[in-house]
């Protein structure tokens, strides 16, 4: 059988084309035909098989932040190119291309915000920021958000969607890793939880550090969560993986994160974890002044 | 030791092979003694040319050398009254980590070092050197230890990196390399770091968070491997050679980028020619880093540690 002609497509297909894929999308999870206005109002949630397609900072911000607003901090801070790299295009042709596809300048936002009326300091990850991977920048605002949230006394939320340290900044990505554990340990002093939500997908030096030291890890339905990338583990160990490795239910079945949470009900349990875990200090009698305790 | 010469050190290794036939004779005949000195400066010389030129992948495999010193090596070396101590307590002993107590110089410390074999059976044992997560809770509980008692901390890192395989996700390895870190970051006692081969990304991380971190002369450290990094980048691990250049690994590199404290420097042909000689040298470093360290207080020491690891990264503000 012959292939048919390549037909050069006329104008009216082009524009149903452009039409199309503005207005309908395929879910990756069942296939159903959604309208991108239907999963854009749900978080980007399936309605018919609740399948979690990604959902941009920008849709975090507005699913569980109140008004959806956030202060930032550190927003001005933008990446340099230590090693003068270059993979055949120049690391700052790719970070400015990078900055323009995600509008944002780096791969994380950080800031404070209010969730139910409880501050807290926020970050999340940039993931459309070239995979949201951890450079000089990333390390420095998760340092700079713990702390911040160690002198401010507040709750950390820190939402993780990486694929790890970013090559690009080759052995200095890899010392982010210490900086902002070592953050991470000076804010333990001031007893405020540190809740970490693990967004697909959540791997190598962002899942190495910080992510799995939260009071609280909470994961995403279908994220993939782990150290090595399955590639890397096929390649090894030279054997398919088993079904359900490195997702959700695995890492609870392992004892590596507490709970699954659907977008829908992921406000209401950080809210509920949040006033548990602050309650001592919500309840606290104010301390006596030095007046009134001698 | 089973003899294994990389290509561009074969001219080092003929010359130093006539070097030994010569002194044997030597010692039975004096008459030959002028022509060794002459072969013997020769061969140093030749040595010092070559390894003069490197370029980071022969840098690397230097690294990597098959006949490298090791972390037992060392130990048995300038450390007295060793006793190894074993096991995570919660899972199993990993033997890709060896860790322990001894004497360094009159003063008791603790010590942890990735730990590769020489052969199959005790590569097999070693796991090539990367460690599973019962590896790095045993370093957590040595790292604990050592602030308990108050005991310096002496690390070793020469790794291809963490182990990426079924049972190790099973286990929590992103967990253990994470806590690790943190438990070295709060440890009120000296930490000395010492990358003695291959500095592998996050698996010898878990053992670099230290007041002090030195490199040996043909040591690397890096974020990812050279083949890792072009198998990603141009999915050709072949081109080893130039992502070994772009990523700076190398000692002066390290340096530069303030990653590294120190370098140490290595006998003439490397650390696998004379592992006396290289051992003698570490431990003078490790003696003054120490001696620099053992004035601060407890306090001291975490913010020490936490300036120096809060200053790394480049960016524009």
């Amino acid at each position: 059988m012959a292939w048919p002609e390549k037909t050069l497509p006329s104008t009216d297909a082009s524009e149903k084309k452009t039409i199309g894929a503005g207005v309908f999308r395929r879910c990756d999870g069942c296939g159903t035909t959604l309208t991108a206005g239907e999963l854009a109002a749900n978080f980007e949630v399936c309605a018919s098989c609740g399948h979690h397609h990604r959902l941009d900072a920008d849709g975090w911000r507005r699913l569980l932040l109140d008004d959806g607003a956030l202060d930032p901090w550190d927003d001005h801070l933008s990446p340099s190119d230590p090693l003068q790299f270059s993979d055949g295009r120049p690391y700052r042709e790719r970070v400015a291309g990078a900055q323009k596809k995600s509008r944002s300048h780096e791969a994380i936002e950080t800031g404070r915000a209010a969730m139910n009326g409880q501050a807290i300091a926020y970050g999340a990850f940039v993931f459309s920021f070239m995979g949201g991977s951890m450079g000089s920048v990333v390390g420095e605002k998760v340092t700079r958000l713990f702390e911040r949230a160690a002198k401010d006394r507040l709750p950390v939320v820190l939402l993780q969607a990486s694929g790890g340290a970013r090559m690009q900044e080759g052995i200095l990505s890899l010392m982010q890793m210490a900086k902002s554990v070592s953050a991470l340990e000076r804010f333990r002093k001031v007893h405020m939880p540190f809740l970490s939500v693990l967004l697909n997908p959540t791997t190598g030096g962002v899942a190495a550090s910080f992510a799995f030291l939260g009071d609280v890890n909470i994961a995403e339905p279908g994220a993939l969560i782990g150290f090595a990338g399955p590639r890397v583990i096929e390649s090894t160990i030279r054997q398919t993986l088993p079904p359900g490795f490195q997702r959700p239910e695995f890492l609870v079945e392992h004892g590596m994160v507490d709970l699954i949470v659907p977008r829908s009900e992921m406000k209401n349990r950080i809210c509920t974890l949040l006033k548990h875990l602050t309650h001592a200090e919500a309840t606290r009698p104010a301390r006596p002044s030095r007046r009134t305790a001698s | 030791m089973a003899t294994f010469v990389l290509p561009f050190e074969k001219p080092i290794v003929d010359l130093v092979d006539k070097v030994r036939e010569l002194r044997a004779l030597a010692a039975k005949d004096s008459r030959f003694e002028p022509e060794l000195r002459r072969l013997e400066e020769k061969a140093g010389q030749l040595a010092r040319e070559i390894f003069q030129h490197l370029t980071p992948i022969q840098k690397v495999q230097i690294s990597r050398h098959a006949n490298r010193p090791y972390t037992l090596d060392y130990i048995r070396r300038f450390i007295t009254d060793w006793i190894e101590l074993k096991g995570d307590r919660r899972f199993a002993d990993d033997g890709a980590i060896v860790s322990g107590v001894g004497t360094f110089r009159g003063r008791s410390v603790v010590i942890v070092g990735h730990q590769k074999g020489r052969g199959t059976k005790e590569n097999m044992k070693r796991n090539f050197g990367m460690p599973q997560p019962e590896g790095y809770r045993k370093a957590i509980r040595m790292y604990e230890m050592a602030d308990r008692f108050q005991l310096p901390i002496l690390t070793f890192i020469d790794t291809p990196g963490a182990y990426p395989g079924i049972g190790a996700e099973e286990r929590g390895q992103s967990e253990a390399i994470g806590a690790a870190l943190a438990a070295m970051a709060r440890a009120t006692v000296p930490i000395i770091a010492t990358i003695i081969g291959e500095g592998g990304s996050g698996g010898a991380l878990a053992l670099g968070v230290a007041n002090k971190v030195l490199v040996l002369e043909y040591g690397c450290y890096s974020v990812i491997s050279p083949e890792g990094c072009a198998a990603i980048l141009w999915k050709d691990g072949s081109r080893a050679d130039e992502a070994a250049t772009q990523l700076k690994i190398t000692a002066p590199d390290l340096v530069q980028l303030g990653v590294v404290d120190e370098i140490v420097s290595e006998p003439a042909g490397g650390a696998h020619q004379d592992h006396d000689e290289a051992a003698s040298r570490l431990e003078n470093v490790l003696w003054q880093s120490l001696l620099a360290l053992e004035g601060k207080s407890r306090e001291e020491l975490v913010d020490d540690r936490y300036r120096r690891f809060r200053a790394l990264g480049a960016f524009v503000a």
